[in-house]
This record gives structure tokens, C-alpha cells and sequence, in this order.
């Protein structure tokens, strides 16, 4: 009994009382997570006297280090510590823009960080030796654990301690009606407070709580569950990112994303193809009269999902996401798509699209890109600015004071010259690189190009002419498929309640030993528990009242 | 509307002065037990302080009541209102615990770091009643917060008695001694109080495991995963590792007592910095300070 001992509360707690509990000190305070049964102490001496240990020793000793309690400890406290970076230096994960500018404030740090893969903390080697050493770890903790539980749970309560001496309790009650009859009464008392009980002789054996390591290994192997789902279902996930003009659809093919990041098993097949079309989509603002600004207090996107071959009216909205198709599409980002027309000087339409501008502050001043390689007697790039109620500030600048579109505005500033596009290199629709090219008119020019809804203007040298045709609104979506949610769902229900179970319940054992004698028969109650357990006398002196009165009401 | 806003503030003030006073009258008692000759037993002034604090913890809830009232919605939307909330729970878990055990040796600590915490957040972090943003609209705001909220007061709790345990176990052992120490005469012994804090700080765990879990149900709603090293979201994995660590250290040998106790406190302090560094400074997705 107390060489098994050693290894059944280890985990989640083990607690003074242990100490007292007639148990060598040295396996009450050393937990081992290895195989239970052999005293920890004298293998770890084995060790130390004998440095030839072989291959086979180096190993043992090594995997031995590993599981332990005290390598399990260190490993979690250096994983929290290596968490830390990655909150202070911008991921790639989460904040690619953040490392980008990283990159340009500090090139020198950049280079340095870079090495050490800070910008990718959570999925660079180092944080992950540290995770899968301390799930390794555990395993190699639980594993011989379920083996001694399940061997504990078939087996009878342990052996009465030799002296009843250092148990938490211990105490002689009179047996008036003899051992006999006191012992069943105790035993079905026992029973009913939920212990096993066996009776040999005159000594009853009884333990209760074995849910306590239960729930402590179910809480474990949830753990371990929660890792293998995203190790091995994250693979076939994916997700992606695009942005949706008012009137405009989506269909789910690999080609409509503007962004698309592929699970390692991701297979194109698999994209089942609905599509979503955007009919309107309705922000609400509201006025901070404190602060004098403006604060979104609703986001509503009214789109029609088509799905096999039939179609449905939906709405998106922020903390609603859209189920389609084995995949949900959230509503992250909104913004303006002004309609911009080009003619060229005979008035024949070039160009006549929404074009989106992304937003730079609350009032949604935002900026946006036009190109237009074809149609025009020189290649043309505008860089534009959008205010949805422009405003001129004192110094003659354009700001948006309401992000409604009060007094909707694009003013543009225009090249001409090369695009870049002929190269056949990819380039960002949201970036124009005039290295090649000559503003013809906007800032700076004798041509203003500020436009109001339907304004228009003539581009110098009979080039054309750019019209604010429309106003359309645009909202950016993540569309993702992610076959981790049910299996890491599951595992963290398990979790959860394996913690819930191990924490609310008490390990105990009671031994009850009659002895007849001339003088009166008496009963000696003893009981220690496993863990942190002040209520264990209160709760034994009641076991033990109820027992005597139940033998002498019989 | 704003009657009941003005209404909740004052009421947050008066909840500071009576603070005040319990605390200065929590210290008096540990003061006078100290120079005392009987030394455990409590004195009067432990009796006031309680009722005090009592009556400070009612006006406390009545100003974050008010303040829920005014703004239509849960009182913990903001870093002010979060602060509101998790210092009245913190008093909660405090006085809930004397049904248990008596803890009221931590009474000082308690009232005094309510008193600071509420000052700060009240001259710091005040903001008026604003309409929720479109990402907090969501019922996970009522379960994700309170239990975090919840998690916080115990942990605060048990952290003030992990400190008592190192300067008790310091007084055992001889290592500090004198007058300036006998305040500790009104604590219980050390191997009590670190089984205490344990056993409150495990309460902690489960309501720690809950914020973490109900946030990423959250996440996944909100922002299309349910996990994204988000800096709130590591930090509230390394608080939940911290403390999984701590559960651990006590079934480890070389590790039990002082060390255990000083990862007790070491936890709570990247909880009080999760919640003030990390909401102010860290750049993430968590930007509801308000400020």
C-alpha cells in the first residue's frame, strides 16, 4: 500500500496530510511520474552511485528526468516565459503589418529578431521544443498513471496501517452490542457514504474518491487531445480573405480569394462552391459627445447565399458569422467604394468600377487606387483620397469629420507614364509606384482634382476625364474552414470537467478493526486522506456517530 | 441616464472612504494583536472593520448596479467598469469566504488593495457610459468577462495570503524576528496558510480555465478563430500556465512552501499585468480600455 502510494495524487496536488500518513517521507514529498510501485528515491541514488550507466541506463535515466514532476514544472514555467516575446514583438500571424513596419522603423533590430524567429514566436522551433518536451512529458507521466489506476481501481482497499498511531484520525468507540454487529453497521454505513468496502476478519477496509485521479487523467489526456487535433486536423484547414462591393458576389474558388492561406493538406476539391453576393451593407454610428467622436455601434451586412443551386437571404454581421458550405465567413472589416469613371476625350467610357478605399482613422478618410493601363493615349495611375464628410481644415486641407457619407469626397492626384505592369510582376491594387511616372494633375498642380457625388473633371492635356459617378460601400471577409473546432471542442469539454470531477472530489481511506475483549468490545476507527482535505475529521466523526447509532438502534 | 451615471460615481466614492476606514481599522487590529500579550485573539477593532467593510461592499454594489443600469448592459465593458467589478467581486470572494474559513487576518490587504485598485481605476481610467461596439456585442461578454472577473478575486485573494505564508515562514524560522514581526502572532501557521491559498487558488484555476475557454468560444465568433496569439490571449495563457505550474509545484519536492507562495504572487502579478501593461500598451485585438 505505500509504495503504490507514491504516484496517486501527483499532478494535480498532493498534500501535507500525506506526510502523515504512516508513508515514508520521502515518497510523500517526491512525486515520480514514472512507473509506480519502486521507490523513486532509490533509483535516483542507483543513478548517481553508478555513472557507467549504458546506452540503455543513459536512456532510462534521461526519460526518467524528462517525466518527472520537477522537468514538467520547469518546462511549464519556461513555457510561459517564452509566450512572453511574442507579445511584445509583432507576429506575422496576427499582425503582418505590424512587422512591416517593424521591418522599416528598426532594419537593423529586424535582422536580429528575424534570426531568432521572433516574428513567427508561437510556430518557430523553440517554442515548439518546449511544448512537445512538455507534452512528451506528460504522456510519459499519465501513461504509467491510467496503467496503475486501472490496476487500482480492480483492486480492494489497501491493508490497514500497522499502527493507527499518525493517521489524521483515530479513535476507539465502545461496541456494546459486540464487534460483530458494530463492524456491519459500520460497513453499511460506509457503503452509503459511497466507499468500497471490504471486510476480512475483524478489519474493514474501505477508500472512496478513486474519481479524484479520474478526473486528474481524463483532465490530461484532454490536454493531449486538444494538441494531436490541431497537430493532425489543422493540416486540412484553411482560410481566406476577400473583400465584397455592394451589388458584387463571391464565389468559393480558390481564384476569387484575395488572400488564401492552405492548410498543408489542403486539396483545391474540397472548396464546396457557394456563393454570396452583397446587397447592402449598413453601419450605425454614434456620437461620443464626450470625446466628440464617432463610434460604430452596429455592423450589418444583408447578403444572398447561393448553395447548391439554391438561395437564401442571410445576414452577416460582427460576432455572427455565415455557416456555408463546411466553412463560416465572418464580417471583419467595411468600408466606401466610390465608382469612379474614366472617358477618354471622345467621352467613350474606359474605365467605371467601384474602386475600394481602405479606411485610415474613425471618420473613414481613406485611400485607394485607380490604374488604367489600356484605353487612354498614356498609361494612367490616380492616387485618391476619400472623405465621407469632407471638411477643410485651416490649412486648406481635406479631413473627414463623420464617418456617414454626408458630403461624400475623392480627390485624386494623377500620373501618367509607366505602370509597372507590363512586367509581368504581380503588384498591390492598393499601391501605386509613380518611380516611372509624371503627376499630371492634384496636389501641387494647376489641376485640382477634388470631386463631389457626380462631379467631374477634365485631366489636362485632353487626356480625358474622371467622373465621382457612385458610392458603394464594401466589407472585407475571412472566410474559413477549420476541422480542429469539434475534436479541440470535445477535448476541452473533457478538460474541463476531468478538472471539475478531480478537484471536488476527496480522496479518503478508513480502516475500521474490532477487537472483543473482557472489559468491552470496542472498534477502532482510523482514516487518512489523499489530498488537501481539512474536512476529513468532521467528516469521518460523522461516519463513526452514525455507525453507533444505527448499532444500537439494531 | 445621466443622474444614474453621477449617482454610481459618487457612490464609488463613498465606497473609497469607507474602504478607508476599514482598512485603517484592519491594521489597527493586526497592530494591537501584535503588541498585545494574548496576540491571536481578535480585538474589537477587527469586528469594526468587518462591518465596515460590509457596508463599503454594499455601496460598491450599488454603484456598479447603477452603473450597469445607466448603460443598459453588464457594468464591465470598459478598463473602468472592469476594475468597478472585479474589485466589488474581489470584496465578495473575501467576505463569501469567511462562511468557510476565517481569513480575515487578509482583511487588511483586501480592503487596502481594493481601496488602491478602485482609486486608480476611478481617477485613471474613468471613462462615461458609451454604446457598445459591434465586437462586444455578444452574449460571451456577460460569461467571458464575470468569470474572469470572478478568477481575478480569488486569485487576488490567495495571493495576499501567499504573502502572509513567506513572511510567516520567515518568522518561523527565525529569519525575521522582533517587533516590527509580531503582527504575524494574529496570522495562522505557515503550513495553514499556503494549504489555504492553495485550495483558494484552485477555485482561481477552474474560473481562470473558463475565461480562457469562453474567450476563444468568443474568438471564434468574433473574429473567425478560436485561437490567434492575440497579446491578451497570450496573456491569459501564460497566466492559466502559471498557475497550472503552481497546482504542480505542490507536489513537488524542493518546491512546496516558499517557492510555491512566491509563484502564487508571481501569477497574480501578470494577472494585475495582463489587465493594466498589456490592456494599455500591447497592441491587439483586446482594445477596450476606453481610454
Amino acid at each position: 500500500m505505500v509504495s503504490r502510494s507514491s504516484s496517486d495524487d501527483s499532478g494535480l496536488e498532493l498534500s501535507a496530510s500525506d506526510r502523515v500518513a504512516g508513508q515514508p517521507a520521502d515518497l510523500a514529498s517526491e512525486i515520480s511520474f514514472d512507473a509506480p510501485g519502486a521507490p523513486t528515491k532509490d533509483r535516483n541514488r542507483g543513478a548517481v552511485l553508478n555513472p557507467r550507466l549504458g546506452l540503455g541506463g543513459t536512456a532510462r535515466f534521461l526519460w526518467r528526468l524528462l517525466t518527472s514532476m520537477r522537468t514538467a514544472l520547469i518546462l511549464l514555467v519556461l513555457l510561459a516565459v517564452a509566450a512572453i516575446p511574442g507579445s511584445l514583438v509583432p507576429q506575422r500571424s496576427s499582425d503582418p503589418n505590424g512587422v512591416t513596419q517593424f521591418k522599416a522603423n528598426n532594419p537593423e533590430l529586424f535582422d536580429f529578431y528575424e534570426s531568432l524567429q521572433l516574428f513567427d514566436t508561437y510556430s518557430s522551433p523553440w517554442f515548439s521544443a518546449i511544448y512537445l518536451l512538455l507534452f512528451v512529458s506528460l504522456i510519459g507521466c499519465i501513461l504509467p498513471r491510467i496503467a496503475h489506476h486501472w490496476s487500482v481501481l480492480r483492486q480492494d482497499p489497501p491493508d490497514a496501517p500497522t499502527s493507527f498511531a499518525r493517521l489524521e484520525v483515530n479513535e476507539v468507540v465502545p461496541a456494546p452490542e459486540g464487534v460483530d454487529a458494530a463492524l456491519a453497521s459500520a460497513e453499511s454505513t460506509l457503503r452509503r457514504a459511497r466507499y468500497r468496502v471490504v471486510r476480512e476478519g475483524n478489519t474493514l477496509r474501505a477508500e472512496r474518491g478513486y474519481l479524484r485521479e479520474t478526473g486528474n487523467l481524463v483532465f490530461h489526456v484532454a490536454l493531449v487531445g486538444i494538441l494531436f487535433t490541431i497537430g493532425f486536423a489543422g493540416g486540412f484547414g484553411w482560410s481566406g480573405q476577400r473583400i465584397i462591393v455592394e451589388g458584387q458576389a463571391f464565389t468559393n474558388q480558390l481564384s476569387s480569394y484575395e488572400t488564401f492561406n492552405p492548410g498543408r493538406f489542403f486539396d483545391e476539391q474540397s472548396l464546396e462552391p457557394y456563393g454570396v453576393q452583397l446587397s447592402t451593407f449598413t453601419p450605425e454610428y454614434q456620437l461620443d459627445t464626450v470625446k466628440n467622436a464617432w463610434m460604430p455601434i452596429d455592423f450589418t451586412a444583408n447578403v444572398t447565399v447561393t448553395e447548391a443551386g439554391e438561395s437564401r437571404e442571410a445576414v452577416l454581421k460582427v460576432n455572427e458569422p455565415l455557416s456555408m458550405g463546411g466553412s463560416s465567413m465572418y464580417l471583419l472589416g467595411n468600408g466606401f467604394a466610390p465608382v469612379i469613371t474614366v472617358r477618354d476625350s471622345a467621352g467613350t467610357v474606359v474605365f467605371s468600377q467601384p474602386v475600394v478605399f481602405l479606411s485610415q482613422d474613425a471618420n473613414l478618410t481613406s485611400v485607394g487606387v485607380v490604374k488604367i493601363p489600356d484605353g487612354l493615349t498614356q498609361q494612367v495611375g490616380m492616387k485618391g483620397f476619400f472623405y465621407p464628410t469632407a471638411t477643410e481644415l485651416d490649412s486648406g486641407a481635406l479631413t473627414s469629420s463623420n464617418p456617414n457619407p454626408d458630403k461624400p469626397t475623392v480627390t485624386f492626384n494623377v500620373y501618367t507614364g509607366d505602370l509597372g505592369l507590363d512586367a509581368g510582376i504581380p503588384s498591390n491594387v492598393f499601391e501605386l509606384n509613380t518611380d516611372l511616372m509624371k503627376q499630371i494633375a492634384g496636389n501641387h498642380t494647376d489641376v485640382n482634382v477634388i470631386l463631389g457625388l457626380g462631379d467631374s473633371v477634365e485631366l489636362p492635356g485632353g487626356l480625358g476625364s474622371v467622373e465621382f459617378s457612385d458610392l458603394k460601400r464594401f466589407i472585407g471577409v475571412d472566410i474559413r474552414h477549420d476541422p480542429t473546432q469539434l475534436g479541440v471542442g470535445l477535448s476541452t469539454a473533457f478538460a474541463i470537467g476531468g478538472l471539475l470531477i478531480s478537484f471536488s472530489t476527496r480522496r479518503r481511506r478508513v480502516w475500521v478493526v474490532g477487537t472483543a475483549a473482557p472489559s468491552g468490545d470496542t472498534v477502532r476507527w482510523g482514516a487518512l486522506s489523499r489530498s488537501e482535505d481539512p474536512g476529513l475529521s468532521d467528516s469521518v466523526h460523522r461516519l463513526i456517530s452514525t455507525a453507533s447509532d444505527a448499532g444500537k438502534v439494531n | 441616464m445621466t443622474d444614474l451615471v453621477a449617482l454610481s460615481l459618487l457612490a464609488t466614492y463613498s465606497t473609497m472612504a469607507v474602504y478607508t476606514l476599514s482598512f485603517i481599522l484592519f491594521t489597527l487590529d493586526l497592530a494591537s494583536r501584535a503588541d498585545s500579550d494574548a496576540g491571536v485573539k481578535p480585538t474589537r477593532w477587527l469586528r469594526s472593520a468587518m462591518a465596515l467593510l460590509i457596508l463599503g461592499w454594499v455601496l460598491h454594489g450599488f454603484a456598479t448596479v447603477t452603473r450597469g443600469i445607466a448603460a443598459g448592459r453588464v457594468p464591465w465593458a470598459n478598463m473602468f467598469e472592469f476594475g468597478l467589478t472585479a474589485t466589488f467581486v474581489l470584496v465578495g470572494v473575501f467576505l463569501g469566504l469567511q462562511v468557510w474559513r476565517d481569513v480575515r487576518f487578509v482583511g487588511s490587504f483586501v480592503s487596502g488593495f481594493a481601496l488602491l485598485a478602485l482609486g486608480i481605476v476611478t481617477v485613471n481610467f474613468y471613462v462615461d457610459v458609451v454604446p457598445l461596439p459591434p465586437a462586444l456585442q455578444s452574449y460571451w461578454l456577460v460569461i467571458h468577462v464575470c468569470v474572469a472577473v470572478l478568477g481575478t478575486g480569488f486569485f487576488a485573494t490567495a495571493a495576499a495570503i501567499s504573502a502572509a505564508q513567506i513572511f510567516q515562514e520567515m518568522h518561523e524560522s527565525g529569519q525575521v524576528s522582533g517587533r516590527n514581526w509580531a503582527f504575524l502572532r494574529a496570522f495562522p501557521g505557515a503550513t495553514k496558510l499556503e494549504s489555504l491559498a492553495y485550495r483558494i487558488n484552485v477555485i482561481g484555476f477552474v474560473f481562470w480555465t473558463f475565461t480562457l475557454v469562453a474567450g476563444a468560444i468568443w474568438a471564434e465568433k468574433a473574429w473567425g478563430r478560436y485561437w490567434g496569439w492575440d497579446t491578451k490571449e497570450v496573456w491569459t495563457f501564460i497566466i492559466w500556465i502559471l498557475f497550472a505550474a503552481y497546482i504542480h509545484s505542490r507536489a513537488t519536492r524542493g518546491w512546496r512552501g516558499r517557492s510555491a507562495a512566491i509563484l502564487s504572487i508571481v501569477a497574480f502579478s501578470a494577472v494585475i499585468f495582463n489587465y493594466t501593461i498589456v490592456n494599455i500598451f500591447f497592441k491587439g485585438l483586446h482594445v477596450y480600455s476606453g481610454l
